[in-house]
């Protein structure tokens, strides 16, 4: 139905190519996804049981529970995955990668635990 | 007579979130390089829609009944980034224009060959309307049909050809017009595109 010149969408498709991720991006993800998992882990450990007595507070930490659980089986995957592609530069610039966001990241797990 | 819930086993949940993280990183920073015009922003951006994805996996997958999960992850970047506009539009310090020319991701070699008619298409993308950008995004950068760009934008599929249609459409006329004009100066340019917008209205 499209009244556009063939060519024209063909030159769509190459002004709008995909774009590759920047290599350090799945490294990224998974370090936040990792975050979230440390966090979800620290705040039932943190979590005192006599707050548990209040029914309001249950939330919380059963959210803490499902993203943790969630993130960190399927990172266990990721990472054994990637890990056979990242050289020994890539670990390296993982690491750093990692401290530099890590962060951030956290900051942006509390905002996830406690959406709920 | 009701279906029973099949909860998945753990692993296999992760399992297959691993594998569509794999299958759609591209697509997603595609769409979100495409959508906020830089790479820092993008990256940001897919960052945080794989994270909501990973929130809601289990809800998508039982809800999709078998359709591909790309639209759903798609519509997460799309509402992230007009979260982002929204965000950043209040505060004053860091304005940001929603249609922010869009840089060429292409390899050199492109650039040479066709550097001025593709610069002129982005540019022209850039102009569109938000839901024609985004359609046309969709269509040519990530591949999808009709049927998932539909899904992603919560609209009919025959709503979604028009769409994709008009676009097409409206960004020749926007590509033609700035093809005529140019040899002429930007603010030449400019005066006469904004008088020709407005005649068009």
């Amino acid at each position: 139905m499209s009244g556009a010149l063939p060519n024209f969408e063909a030159l769509l498709h190459q002004a709008l190519a995909p774009v590759e991720p920047p290599e350090d991006l799945a490294n990224r993800l998974e370090s936040t996804l990792t975050s979230i998992t440390e966090l979800a882990a620290d705040e039932l450990e943190a979590w005192e049981l006599s707050a548990m007595r209040d029914p309001r507070n249950w939330a919380r930490p059963a959210a803490a529970l499902v993203v943790g659980g969630a993130a960190g089986t399927a990172l266990v995957l990721l990472r054994a995955r990637r890990r056979a592609q990242v050289s020994s530069g890539g670990l390296s610039g993982a690491r750093e990668s990692t401290e530099r966001t890590i962060r951030d990241l956290r900051r942006e797990a509390r905002k996830l635990l406690g959406d709920h | 007579m009701d279906e029973p819930v099949n909860q998945k086993p753990k692993a296999q949940l992760d399992a297959e979130f691993s594998d569509l993280y794999r299958a759609h990183l591209r697509d997603v920073y595609s769409y979100a390089y495409y959508r906020v015009g830089d790479h820092h922003d993008a990256e940001d951006l897919t960052e945080q829609t794989f994270l909501q994805a990973y929130r809601h996996f289990e809800r998508a997958q039982r809800e999709s009944h078998g359709r591909p999960l790309r639209p759903w992850l798609i519509r997460i970047a799309h509402n992230l980034a007009a979260n982002l506009y929204r965000d950043r539009s209040r505060k004053p310090a860091s304005p940001i224009d929603d249609t922010m020319p869009l840089a060429a991701p292409h390899t050199t070699e492109q650039l040479v060959e066709g550097r001025d008619e593709l610069s002129r298409v982005l540019d022209g993308v850039g102009e569109l309307p938000d839901d024609r950008r985004e359609a046309l995004i969709m269509r040519f950068a990530l591949g999808m049909d009709n049927r998932e760009i539909a899904r992603a934008l919560g609209r009919s599929d025959g709503a979604t050809k028009v769409l994709i249609h008009r676009a097409i459409k409206q960004l020749e006329e926007i590509v033609g017009d700035r093809g005529e004009n140019n040899g002429r100066p930007q603010a030449e340019r400019h005066g006469r595109d904004v008088e020709s917008d407005a005649s068009r209205r």
